[in-house]
């Protein structure tokens, strides 16, 4: 297995761990330090997956679930590809990773047991689907625009249309869980979950790009989100001199 | 240089994306992945199980908890992920026991769910385990170290019911006892 070295993760880039207009961070967020683990660690190692796993529908997420079904329906919604590149901090591509997504239906609507939102199901909808990334680090999925819902965190809170990203990269510590959104939404400025984030410029960094060169005519429209994984860093000494 | 894309919440419908055969959508994919020890594990046969706790003490329902080890070799790595189970929050891995490579033998595990803005990187360490005195990371949790260390409850109960050890790994998300967290 290889070993390397990450660069320091950016804490203050990401959400803060209590960000107390998300509710349920308040009950869920450590309120000690995070322990720093320096040098070779097992988290700089993780988990390859094999291409052959992957199914011909796993990224297509209009036909996936009618076709596990063995129907060829179509979920009902604005039709997009979504697609973008995996690279590194230091803008290397990351080929043969696994991204995994997961969404609302076009009404807002998760099929989820634990759902309770009063849109419908899509009766041709599942909502999750999965790709590896190709030799330049590109991913592409087909599907469905999700809908906005209102979610139990205030008196009448929604999240903007959102798709839910799972990345691994090739080492644990680099595993990130994400979430695009849509360029235009005007519900990001209202969406506590997203405004955890206290940089502008990271929150940019989640808002999928209208692509209309990649849309198909007379099909589908296009978004492009580009996912960044932690880089590699110099290695670090063991043995360094004091006072080095 | 690039800036790390910011994390986000995985949210209470992890599973729909990660496991979705656990949320009831069958047949997209063959199975869930990282459900089942790969064939060509090697080593002793260990169950890993626990609860998460809120700081209200309350159970963590939603969760979701992936696991990364080296097998009893030390040669191949080892990926499962597990939900901690909608009704009574138990997450449960059946595991090998992993060899000591970088340190005593753990388990390193990430937990995502509504909730948590960035995913939470902790470890699994032995009790009765001689090398835990010299791991790195257990010496710099210094008092703290307790919350790394899985207990083994009931042996005689493992051994007549399963057949292997059942280690029992609790993790609490803030307050008394909070598990200590991992910037690594």
């Amino acid at each position: 297995m290889k070993q390397r070295s990450l660069k320091q993760r950016d804490y203050d880039w990401h959400p803060q761990a209590l960000s107390p207009d998300y509710k349920s961070s308040i009950l869920r967020s450590p309120t000690q330090p995070l322990l720093r683990v320096d040098g070779l660690a097992s988290e700089l190692d993780g988990p390859a997956f094999s291409p052959d796993v992957i199914g011909p529908l796993d990224h297509n997420l209009i036909q996936n679930y009618a076709a596990a079904l063995g129907s060829n329906g179509e979920a009902i919604g604005p039709r997009i590809i979504v697609h973008g590149r995996v690279v590194d901090e230091n803008n290397r591509a990351v080929p043969d990773t696994l991204v995994e997504v997961w969404q609302a239906n076009a009404g807002g609507r998760y099929r989820h047991i634990n759902e309770g939102y009063i849109a419908p199901l899509d009766e041709n909808f599942g909502g999750c689907g999965r790709c590896m990334t190709d030799e330049n680090g590109c991913y592409r999925f087909l599907t469905v625009q999700p809908g906005a819902y209102p979610f139990p965190n205030g008196p009448n809170t929604w999240r903007p249309a959102h798709i839910h990203f799972s990345v691994f990269g090739t080492a644990f510590a680099q595993r990130l869980i994400t979430q695009m959104y849509f360029e235009g939404d005007p519900l990001i400025q209202h969406c506590a979950i997203l405004n955890a984030i206290a940089d502008p410029k990271a929150v940019q960094a989640l808002i999928g790009r209208l692509d209309m060169e990649t849309s198909v005519p007379m099909d589908c429209l296009a978004y492009r989100f580009d996912i960044v994984l932690r880089g590699e860093g110099s290695t670090p000494f063991e043995n360094r001199m004091e006072g080095n | 240089m690039l800036k790390e894309t910011p994390s986000q919440t995985a949210g209470p419908y992890v599973h729909i994306g990660c496991i979705p055969q656990y949320s009831g959508i069958d047949g997209i994919y063959p199975n869930d992945p990282g459900c089942a020890l790969p064939a060509d594990a090697q080593g002793t046969l260990i169950r890993l199980g626990g609860k998460i706790f809120d700081g209200n003490h309350d159970v963590v329902k939603d969760a979701l908890v992936e696991l990364w080890q080296r097998d009893g070799d030390g040669d191949k790595g080892i990926w499962l992920r597990q939900p901690t189970d909608l009704s009574n929050g138990f997450y449960q891995f059946d595991t090998v026991m992993p060899a000591a490579v970088l340190g005593a033998p753990h388990i390193c595990l990430w937990i995502v769910a509504r909730g948590i803005n960035l995913g939470l990187h902790t470890r699994v360490y032995f009790p009765d385990e001689p090398k835990n005195e010299h791991d790195p990371v257990l010496t710099s949790a210094g008092k703290r170290r307790d919350t790394l260390i899985s207990t083994r409850p009931d042996p005689e109960e493992d051994e007549s019911d399963i057949g292997f050890p059942v280690y029992r790994f609790d993790i609490r998300l803030q307050g008394e006892r909070e598990t200590v967290f991992l910037n690594v």
